[in-house]
Formats: C-alpha cells, structure tokens, sequence
C-alpha cells in the first residue's frame, strides 16, 4: 500500500515537472515571437516593400535579423559587423564588438534561446512532427566547430581582406551563406519587385538552396543553423562560462540521473557541463531536475547571501 | 562553500570588466563613425544579403 503511495507521488511530481517543462516551452516561444514582433516591427516596410530607413537602424538588434528584412527596425549585429570590416578605413569594428561584449556579458546564448527570430523559426519548424526526430547530425564532434571557422573566414578575414579595386570589402558571409537574409529579405523583396526579378541569377538559386536545406534539416534536427552554423552564435557562446545567466549544479543534490541531458535538445549534458558554448539557455534542464539541482549561479549566489546575513543577525 | 562563492565573485567580476569594456568600445565605434557607416549599409537594399548581387 505504502509503495503504491510512493509510486503515485513519483508520477505526479514527473507530471508536475513536464507539465512545467511545457509551459517553459511555450512562454519561450511566446518571447521569442514577441521580440521577433519588435525586431520587425516595420509594418509599412510589408505593406509597400521598402525598407526602414529611420535612425534606429543605427542599432543592432541581438539576434540574428537581416536589415533588408521589409520590417526590420535594427540592424544586423554580423552584417553590421562586416559593413564596417569591409570599410576601407576601418580594420576593427569597436562598435559592433563592444555591443557584442555587452550583450554576451550579460546574456550569453540566452539571446539564441529567447530573442533570435530565425532561433524561433527553427524551433516552430522542429515542431513538424515526423517518424524520427535527431538531436545532432553525424560527425558533431567536428561540425561544432564550423561556425568557428565561417566566423572567422567569412565575417572577419574576407570582408577585410577580399577587397574590389577601390580597398572596398563585401558582407561574404551575408552574400554566400545566410539563409536569414533570403528568408526575410531576399524571398519577400524579389516576389514583389520586376527590378529586382530581372537581376536574380545563380547566386539567389544558391542562397535559396542553402534555406531549403536548412528549413528541411531544421524539421528533423534540432536548430541545425544556431548548432553548426551561427557565426553569431559562435561569438555569444564564447561568454556562456561567464555571463551574468550562466548556470550552476549544486553538486550536493544532483543524482547524475542525465534527466538534464536526456530532455536536452542539443544532447547536452548539463549536469557535467551547465554553461556549455553549446547551451541556448532554454530552461528545458532545470524544468525537469527532479532535485532542482540546476538554478542560475546568480540566482543562488543570492540565496546563499540572504542565508549568511539570518545567521549573521 | 566560501570557495565556490570566490570563483562566482571572479566570473561575476569577469563579465562587469567585459560589459564595461564593451560600453568603451561602443563609444570608442560611435566616435570614430562606424554607426554612419552601418546606417548607411542598413537603410539600403543589401544586394549581397538578399541573395542579388
């Protein structure tokens, strides 16, 4: 009777926890589109097909949105990035990098997680429900590391260096590899346009394939792009170890039960390494720890300073 | 307990610095007039990122 007790109380607190773990799950998305909503916010940038032109667009927006997008309101923090490396006159761009420190400091891949619109793409299109679903591709291990290698290749090195004949560089990663750009500018602006129709060839084929086989990759594996391919979220994961949101395992209640990896999407195993440069900050881990062993380290710094000043008193 | 609350305090110092410098490059950008140079990028077309030119 007693075990039958236990058990029952088992299986209520494991409904109480995905019960939880869901409602997380639709709050974030919730947020997620909310900040889509703003990021592109230009409603007559849709309705006539011309872009913003205002003097917002002198900031950046945290995630991943293309300035060409018809509602954009900010700019693009990675094309902002090679706008200013392609300039002649500059070699470093402080002012991109210094909004990227401020907001990697604070919030690391939070930013992945909660506010980029191709983020929450990405997460709507996993929801397709198929026969099989992966958490990562073949060869993780080394593909991890390609965003590292589009980052400094096509975001820095290229527009520096791979210049036309007056010193001027291009946005190579924007123009050869982006899909956010077709998805949001691209398809959109051309659809509506003759100009633009007319001068369409094989790099917007090309750009376009690239989308296709990101959407379709992203209904079977989770946020593909964010892993193996964001240059943007290759920079933010970098101060995931140290960022203001990182998090912590209290070692003295965690089991090592991997409940932590199993619900996570990216396979990452939490309760080893909560602030993996992998780690979009989803919440889905700490939702499910059955000893809420994973909490934001700031959050129990704070907990233990309240602690010490009752035993002080 | 207390070095635990030492390595939060150095991670937490870590990020202040990176967040602090990161308002310095800001300003150091905005004074030498990288913000025109990315409005002028963003208030046209990019041919490049829509896949045109």
């Amino acid at each position: 009777m007693e075990q039958k007790k236990v058990i029952k109380k088992r299986e209520e607190k494991s409904k109480r926890r995905h019960d939880a773990l869901n409602k997380k799950e639709k709050f974030r998305l919730f947020i997620q589109a909310c900040v889509t909503a703003v990021s592109n916010g230009y409603i007559a940038g849709f309705a006539q097909m011309k872009i913003y032109k205002g003097d917002l667009k002198k900031l950046c927006v945290p995630g991943l949105n293309c300035y060409s997008c018809p509602g954009a309101l900010g700019s693009c923090p990675i094309g902002a990035l090679q706008a200013v490396l392609g300039n002649r006159q500059y070699h470093i761009a402080f002012y991109v990098l210094g909004f990227l420190m401020m907001v990697g400091a604070v919030f690391g891949r939070f930013i992945c997680g909660w506010a980029c619109p191709f983020g929450l793409v990405q997460d709507l299109l996993h929801k397709i429900p198929t026969p099989k679903k992966w958490k990562k591709l073949p060869g993780d291990r080394v593909l991890r590391y390609l965003k590292y290698v589009l980052l400094v290749v096509f975001v820095i090195l290229m527009p520096l260096y791979v210049v036309d004949f007056v010193g001027q560089g291009e946005p190579w990663f924007c123009k050869l590899i982006c899909p956010v750009g077709t998805l949001e500018g691209g398809i959109p602006l051309v659809s509506t346009s003759s100009d633009l129709q007319q001068m369409v060839g094989f790099l917007f084929a090309w750009k376009n394939l690239i989308l296709i086989g990101v959407i379709v990759l992203a209904i079977f594996v989770y946020r593909p792009f964010c892993h193996y391919v964001c240059p943007l979220g290759a920079i933010y994961g970098l101060f995931n170890p140290i960022a203001f949101t990182r998090f912590k395992v209290d070692k003295k209640t965690c089991t090592n039960c991997k409940a932590c990896k199993n619900v996570c999407k990216l396979d990452i195993p939490v309760y080893e390494k909560p602030n993996s440069v992998e780690c979009i900050r989803c919440g889905m881990c700490m939702s499910i720890c059955p000893e809420s062993a994973i909490q934001y380290e700031n959050a129990i710094r704070r907990k233990h300073v309240k602690k010490n000043d009752c035993t002080k008193a | 307990m207390a070095l635990i609350g030492k390595i939060q305090e150095k991670k937490n110092s870590i990020a202040a610095a990176v967040f602090c410098l990161g308002i310095l490059f800001c300003v150091l950008g905005i004074t030498r007039g990288e913000v025109e140079v990315i409005w002028q990028k963003a208030i046209n077309i990019c041919l490049e990122c829509i896949g045109v030119g």
